[in-house]
């Protein structure tokens, strides 16, 4: 076991090692703007750049819109489904999976094709259009991490039995949902939030095909053009998407237990 | 006759319309003539040289970054399960895995140059101070291996988080068994370990396959168009259609929707196989 111990300590220092490397490399390299001597130039030029405070109000707004429609759309689903179509479930997990099986391109090229100026629903023929077509494509890639999010929230709960009791105070569907239902599942809804905000945020497939001036492919032109300021770029990226995950972490404490556990 | 299902109609629809009818368009499209007949043409116009060296470049990356990734992940994940490190070490090490495993795309790409690119911090310390040019050597961040390195940034951590509860699943008692048989460590995981891990091994393998296949953020922020994988290809095609022929466009896209579709069908059989065992 001693030996156990060694090789033990010897691979996590080598991931540590590849994992801290490049942090520590892109946070060095951020500060080297200013000959000679380290500074926070790089970030001062980045946050001072009007299109970094509009793309990444656009890419906020744009995260904000897919996690209130993925919210409308997964949770009385996957409700309905538990409680209603036990056996849609196999067939709702493999819908929900598809998008981690098609390529995020592949999905936005359908797009453009089926949705272009001659179509039937010519989406991508107004600014507001392409925005919203966007959206829904944000709201597909979300689909696997939310869904299974609210779903699992879902199983800690006794739907069946809390929407009786619903109903039978004279509570209609609108309000089982909104006043029983979501309050339940809040946690797990708000772990998906957070993940689909970590992905929207910087996505750059989608939001450069369909040409919109989303914070990726900002962050993409910026990587074309300058040196310094990519670094400061991707120190900011790192730190929303560690944000993210700390919420996760922190909401997931307030879940409820599973029925079983709770004696 | 129920009407239940009525209530799933609003998602039905929505996935018709976002998922299903745009994926049907290329796959339909890659077997259409440009006046809508049925053709084979297109895709037999993707067995040429340019367009197979892309996807052959496209498979080794993938395939070498998901084995890494699967090697190093199950390597870290056994080492703070089994491996007898101090407990405090397991839940900071997952929470990283998922920041790392969502930290793709772009910035990603920005990280590695500021590291191993030209003037990275790891190229000018081992240049100036153990005097190793690796670029001299011929490393090179804009290439297959660079581009490997990068991805594995993601992948280890997915496969850390894939592996942790197959590992988890491992009990003590088989250990003993294997041990009060006679069996010696090695014997224990080639006889009895490894047969009931390797579904989840290898299904760990094909998600890290599709994940990196499917990849196209970080390579263009990488190499920009220098480096002719799939994912950058199609994406030039949408952009301008380099390829000059819209139909051959859908049929690459196809290509893409098959390779990464046998990956996740294999992920997908064997993670119900390896469930089996894990209860």
């Amino acid at each position: 076991m001693r030996t156990n111990r060694i090789w033990s300590w010897l691979f996590v220092a080598l991931a540590i090692a590849y994992f801290a490397l490049p942090l520590i490399g892109t946070f060095e390299f951020s500060l080297k703007m200013r000959r000679a001597a380290y500074s926070l130039d790089a970030y001062a030029v980045v946050l001072g750049d009007p299109r970094f405070q509009q793309t990444f109000m656009y890419s906020v707004l744009m995260a904000l819109a897919t996690i209130a429609v993925g919210v409308l759309l997964v949770v009385p689903t996957a409700y309905w489904v538990r409680l209603k179509l036990p056996h849609w479930r196999p067939f709702m997990e493999f819908m929900t999976l598809l998008p981690l099986v098609i390529p995020p391109i592949v999905i936005v090229f359908g797009y453009i094709r089926l949705y272009n100026t001659s179509s039937w629903l010519p989406l991508t023929g107004s600014a507001m259009g392409t925005n919203v077509l966007l959206m829904f494509g944000y709201v597909v890639l979300a689909l696997p991490y939310m869904y299974r999010a609210v779903d699992t929230g879902l199983r800690a709960i006794d739907v069946a039995t809390l929407t009786e009791a619903a109903q039978s105070l004279g509570a209609g569907w609108v309000t089982i949902l909104a006043r029983v239902i979501l309050p339940n599942v809040a946690v797990a809804v708000l772990s998906g939030a957070f993940l689909t905000f970590a992905i929207v945020i910087g996505e750059f497939v989608m939001a450069a095909l369909l040409s919109r001036p989303a914070f990726g492919p900002y962050m993409q032109l910026l990587g074309a053009n300058r040196a310094y300021e990519p670094a400061a770029l991707a120190v900011i990226a790192f730190l929303i998407t560690w944000g993210c995950m700390a919420l996760i972490q922190v909401v997931s404490r307030f879940a409820p237990k599973p029925p079983e556990q709770l004696h | 006759m129920s009407f239940a299902w009525l209530g799933v109609m609003p998602f039905l629809l929505f996935a018709l319309l976002f998922l299903i009818l745009p994926t049907m368009k290329i796959v339909v499209g890659s077997f259409q003539t440009n006046e809508g007949g049925f053709t084979l043409a297109n895709i037999a116009n993707l067995f040429q040289p340019s367009i197979l060296s892309a996807y052959w470049i496209s498979i080794r990356i993938s395939l070498a970054s998901a084995l890494l990734g699967c090697g190093f992940g199950f390597l870290v994940a056994w080492a703070f399960v089994l491996g007898g490190l101090p407990g405090w070490i397991r839940s900071p090490l997952l929470t990283f895995s998922g920041v790392a495993s969502n930290f793709a795309g772009v910035p990603l790409a920005f990280a590695f140059l500021a590291t191993f690119g030209r003037l990275g911090l790891v190229t000018l310390i081992l240049r100036d101070w153990f005097g190793i040019n690796i670029y001299g050597l011929g490393f090179n961040l804009l290439s297959f291996g660079g581009l490997t390195l990068t991805y594995l940034f993601f992948q280890i951590p997915l496969a850390i988080l894939i592996i942790t509860p197959a590992l988890d699943g491992m009990r003590r008692e088989w250990r003993e068994a294997a041990a009060i048989l006679g069996a010696s460590g090695f014997q224990y995981w080639r006889i009895v370990a490894f047969p009931i891990l390797w579904p989840s091994l290898l299904g760990t393998f094909a998600l890290l396959f599709a994940n990196s296949f499917g990849a196209v953020a970080t390579a263009y922020a990488l190499t920009g168009s220098s480096l002719s994988i799939v994912p950058i290809l199609l994406f030039a095609q949408i952009r301008g259609d380099v390829l000059q022929d819209p139909h051959l466009g859908y049929a690459l896209a196809f290509g893409m929707i098959v390779v990464t579709g046998i990956a996740n069908g294999i992920y997908i059989w064997l993670r119900a196989r390896s469930e089996r065992w894990i209860k």
